[in-house]
């Protein structure tokens, strides 16, 4: 059936990013993805599910576990043109590869005075999938969104998951993408152009609203939309500003909430202390002192390795309850 | 007190295996050859002592590394590539890739001193030089993690179905490097063509070879991943260079990788801030290695094959210092970077947030 621009596909997350990349691979030869067990164990998580099968394993490979060798090879051969999409099989394990991605691809464009670009991605699950426990659940998003020189995006909808890997992969700039486990089996409305993109560095408003402002990214924002609609419930009209790209970070769509609202809440699942969150917070503080009427309330993770046991697991992860305190926190 | 110096074997092993008779030798270069590989290796060398003497200056800044006394090895590996074509990466001790290679040698000084002009714009310094359009991919600052990068532009060129060579360098320190040894696994487990040059200067910065490595028989390291390893001699030119192009051509026609580790010594300290090499060699041992001077070991030729006379060596080493001179007289007239160029060149499509 031949695309046409406006119609769509109720599919998952992980449909409309398997199908992004299937496009992307269609589209420019120049594309391949590489990772562990991605091709002939189909992807842990089954994001590359059929690709091998569809694009061979020139475009399709398969790695050892060695996240720094396997990513250093992408950057290398990004360096030459090519657009390498690395899949890590959580973020978690691309700490292995923080060297090759922060002290090399996202400075190659700068120490090469513009020479060399680097248009690789960096994608996979980030933050806490069902009882993966402490080494495989964390959100790393925040150390790269620290470094100049990486995008980082963390999508929340279907929609986002397809248009924003899209930009990923046809930006010329080193992008990590993460995709939180939970968001995997979220439906929604997906274009079917193969060209439909997002653009980098946007952030969005989900639900308008007037007393205040829920700000998040990745599963977050659909913890914030779940909030949303109880505390419509007591009265109170939130709004939900969902950030999409931390680095460029749209302060301009957060600000403009803020300064109608008068309130702000940041959730992040990552650790609370030294997330991205503190980030936007301080921001807020900075910029929109004189709008608000109170304090910019924090949630996040909390401060410990991610337990096992589910109850446990369960106290951990920020959910709709932890929002709406923070909400009634601030007051 | 310097570390003792632990008696190596590795020069009677070397003289058995690979070191080809200068009968051989003579046959397979031509003296126009032999002298153009003398002009480069005492131009290096003059833009090297110029490098160090703009350093004392306080005129190039930073960590800066020369290749005094190793230059036999760029020079005779260049001469097996496939100039503007093949790919050449390496590690912080870059300055005579770029100028082998064709490079602007003006912009490679202007890169040291930090000037606009400089290939990176000034953005990158002595450890960080590239000249991509001519296949020179750097300069990289950690110790072993540009190792998968020259692996990468290898799987580039394979992945092209192009019969491009790179040639990725590293030292005896970066041998040891955990993403080395991943990186050694992928490249034969996918055929890679890329050729890993151990420098072995025999030292880790200030620890001995005997010191940081558990085998310090380095080529080794290929040995396990299936890869052809060899340990060979690294500073003399003529001998680098047979084994160079033997092995280059090998590379570009099975598209296999292959590792060699060169021996060599750099006469400096491993950096121009490396003021006290006594804390690890002694003047005895730096006095014995003098011996293997690639630059004297040429000259000798040189004059025993009556390719030049005492008088040519010596226009040829003044002409090298004044074309030296007027390098650094042009780099140093040149401008520094405006402050505003702080933001170029972060991302190729935007500019980062501005302001502290």
């Amino acid at each position: 059936m031949a695309a046409v621009a406006t119609s769509t596909q109720n599919i998952s997350f992980r449909d409309a990013l398997r199908n992004t990349l299937a496009s992307e691979l269609t589209r420019d030869k120049d594309v391949f993805l590489m990772g562990e067990d991605i091709g002939r164990y189909q992807g842990t998580f089954r994001v590359t599910e059929g690709l091998l099968e569809k694009f061979g394993e020139k475009r399709v490979i398969d790695t050892p576990i060695t996240e720094p060798g396997f990513t250093g090879i992408a950057i290398g051969a990004a360096m030459t043109g090519l657009r390498p999409v690395v899949e890590m099989m959580t973020m978690s394990f691309s700490i292995l590869a923080m060297d090759q991605i922060m002290n090399h691809a996202a400075k190659i464009h700068y120490m090469t005075g513009g020479q060399v670009t680097v248009p690789i991605v960096v994608r996979g699950p980030g933050g806490a999938a069902k009882q993966l426990s402490a080494q495989h659940s964390h959100s790393v998003e925040g150390w790269y969104a620290h470094c100049p020189g990486l995008k980082v995006l963390c999508p929340s909808t279907a929609a986002d998951a397809a248009g924003l890997l899209r930009s990923a992969i046809r930006d010329d700039n080193p992008v990590v993408f993460v995709e939180n486990p939970g968001l995997y089996t979220v439906k929604g409305d997906v274009p079917d152009d193969p060209d439909f993109t997002v653009p980098i560095g946007k952030a969005q408003i989900l639900k308008e609203g007037k007393d205040v402002s829920l700000i998040g990214y990745s599963r977050m924002t659909q913890v914030n939309l779940m909030a949303a609609e109880k505390l419509a419930e007591d009265g109170i009209d939130a709004e939900v500003v969902d950030v999409r790209s931390l680095l460029p970070l749209d302060t301009e769509t957060i600000y403009a909430s803020v300064r109608k609202t008068n309130r702000a809440v940041i959730a992040q699942e990552d650790w609370k202390s030294g997330g991205f969150g503190s980030e936007i917070a301080a921001r807020i503080g900075e910029d929109c002192f004189d709008y608000l009427d109170a304090p910019v309330g924090r949630v996040g993770g909390l401060m410990v390795p991610m337990p096992y046991a589910r109850v446990l697991e369960l106290e951990c992860i920020p959910d709709v309850e932890a929002v709406i305190a923070a909400v009634h926190k601030i007051g | 007190m310097p570390a003792e110096p632990i008696p190596t074997t590795w020069r009677a092993d070397l003289e058995e295996r690979t070191v080809a008779t200068q009968a051989e030798l003579e046959h397979q270069h031509t003296p126009e050859q032999l002298q153009d590989w003398y002009r480069q290796m005492v131009f290096i060398r003059h833009f090297e002592e110029k490098a160090n003497f703009a350093y004392r200056q306080g005129k190039i800044g930073g960590y800066m590394h020369t290749y005094i006394g190793m230059e036999a090895t760029a020079i005779g590996w260049n001469a097996a590539l496939k100039p503007n074509y093949d790919y050449v990466i390496t590690a912080y001790r870059d300055h005579p890739q770029p100028l082998l290679m064709g490079s602007d040698p003006v912009a490679v000084m202007c890169e040291l001193m930090g000037r606009s002009g400089g290939l990176s714009r000034g953005k990158g310094g002595s450890m960080h030089v590239y000249d991509p359009d001519r296949g020179f991919f750097g300069g990289w600052g950690i110790v072993g993690g540009h190792t998968p990068l020259g692996a990468g532009l290898a799987f580039a060129a394979k992945y092209r179905g192009e019969d491009r060579v790179t040639l990725c360098y590293l030292g005896d320190g970066a041998a040891n490097a955990g993403v080395f040894f991943e990186s050694l696994n992928m490249v034969g487990l996918w055929d890679l063509p890329v050729i890993f040059i151990i420098e072995n200067n025999e030292f880790a910065m200030g620890t001995r070879l005997e010191y940081h490595a558990a085998d310090t028989e380095l080529y080794k390291r290929g040995i396990p991943f299936g890869i052809k390893s060899e340990r060979l001699d690294g500073m003399d030119v003529e001998q680098v260079a047979v084994d160079a192009k033997r092995i280059v051509d090998y590379v570009r026609k099975t598209g296999k990788p292959y590792l060699v580790e060169v021996m060599n010594y750099r006469f400096s300290g491993h950096g121009a801030a490396d003021n006290d090499r006594q804390l690890y060699r002694t003047k005895e041992e730096e006095e014995e290695n003098m011996k293997r001077d690639p630059l004297h070991r040429l000259e000798k030729t040189l004059k025993a094959a009556k390719v030049l006379t005492d008088k040519q060596i010596e226009a040829i080493d003044d002409e090298m210092l004044e074309k030296v001179e007027e390098i650094y007289e042009k780099a140093d007239a040149s401008p520094f970077p405006e402050p505003e160029e702080v933001y170029a060149n972060v991302y190729s499509d935007m500019e980062p947030e501005k302001g502290h």
